[in-house]
């Protein structure tokens, strides 16, 4: 799954944020996961209770969806992204790589596919909190 | 706020050997050729070698081979598909060859993507075709990918020369390794373009002639390995390999 990629990703990244810090142990990661990705939340928590080891053991993850919002950059109409107005087959696209949203959705208002992902399009680690 | 991607990159990419940047200053000079082809010539001598095509916006390496019908396998990740002994990687999987147009962070954004899910596994190469000039994508490439080496391709033309050179400059500023320049599309006699690079700090690695038969033979690797192109192109990946 593509999910256990990203969640490959997040251990790395906090194991190397908790040597930085001097953590003996982390306690708790808060992650915030773009709606754009569509990743699925529950596989991604499944895993990274498995991925985790040494000083993430007992880490509590905390994953929030953050809703995706779009902007076009020529009429500047705002708009929120909706999965089920897309083909399956597109979908499945923009949840490997969201930019390809570019090829395949256009701006309701003018019809540009000149937008910018303004929120919701990536996930990124918020805090690291650890036992020094 | 921390992008967690950046992080794994290193990882996905530790078990590759070699990698190595198929780039120019102009577009047009025969660059994904030159990718395409080192990829299909180094599978052929039996090394494991991958092809990630980088120009998001313009790709071409899936013409030039005929890889169609593909699509990478989501295995705790996605796993590039094989196509002529090579792991073949390319946004058309995704976009589905529509037209993507992006900006600078939006490419950043999916090259980072990209490298952070795909799983290369074991690789004595992978070649990067590289869209033309010092953007984006040379970039990221160089902020990522710490162990890239370049390959410049130019032709003998005085467009192209002056901004391999202005190519050439920004990687040794940046002491990036460079392999060296392929003059390509050699159409007649000429100096040789180390002379009009005038003085670039790198190695000639040799000279491939205009062959007007190459394009009949896109979309059929066996045949583009037939062509004059590629046994010229042969010369010099065994100048490189030794």
């Amino acid at each position: 799954m593509h999910e256990w990629a990203l969640a490959e990703a997040i251990i790395y990244t906090v194991t190397e944020i908790a040597e930085r810090e001097k953590f003996k142990e982390v306690t708790r990661v808060d992650v915030k996961v773009g709606e754009l990705q569509q990743v699925d939340l529950e596989t991604i928590k499944f895993a990274l209770t498995q991925l985790r080891r040494g000083k993430l053991e007992k880490t509590e993850f905390r994953i929030e969806p953050i809703k995706a919002k779009l902007k076009c950059r020529i009429c500047e109409h705002v708009w929120n992204f909706d999965k089920n107005k897309l083909e399956e087959e597109v979908a499945e696209a923009i949840h490997f790589v969201p930019e390809v949203a570019h090829s395949f959705i256009k701006c309701p208002s003018c019809g540009a596919q000149d937008f910018e992902f303004v929120e919701g399009r990536r996930m990124y680690i918020e805090s690291v909190s650890g036992v020094k | 706020m921390q992008d967690p991607r950046i992080k794994v990159i290193e990882h996905r990419l530790s078990k590759v050997n070699n990698i190595i940047a198929v780039s120019s200053g102009k577009g047009g000079v025969g660059k994904s050729v030159i990718a395409s082809l080192l990829a299909l010539l180094l599978a052929k001598k039996g090394y494991r070698v991958g092809l990630m095509d980088l120009d998001f916006t313009s790709p071409s390496t899936h013409l030039i081979l005929g890889a169609k019908g593909l699509f990478p396998q989501e295995k705790e990740g996605i796993v590039p598909p094989t196509f002529e002994n090579i792991k073949f990687m390319s946004i058309v999987y995704f976009s589905k060859d529509k037209a993507l147009s992006l900006r600078g962070q939006d490419f950043s954004d999916s090259f980072i993507e990209i490298l952070a899910i795909t799983k290369w596994d074991k690789l004595d190469y992978l070649i990067l075709d590289m869209p033309p000039g010092i953007n984006d994508a040379t970039l990221d490439v160089i902020r990522y990918i710490k162990k890239v080496k370049f390959i410049i391709v130019t032709t003998s033309s005085i467009l192209s020369l002056s901004t391999a050179k202005k190519l050439i400059d920004a990687l040794n500023i940046l002491n990036i390794e460079i392999i060296g320049v392929i003059e390509n599309m050699k159409s007649e006699q000429t100096h040789t373009i180390m002379e009009k690079l005038d003085g670039a700090k790198t190695k000639f690695l040799g000279e491939i002639p205009f062959d007007p038969k190459l394009e009949r033979c896109f979309g059929k690797p066996q045949m583009i390995l037939t062509t004059k192109v590629s046994r010229e192109l042969e010369k010099i990946v065994d100048k490189i390999l030794t």
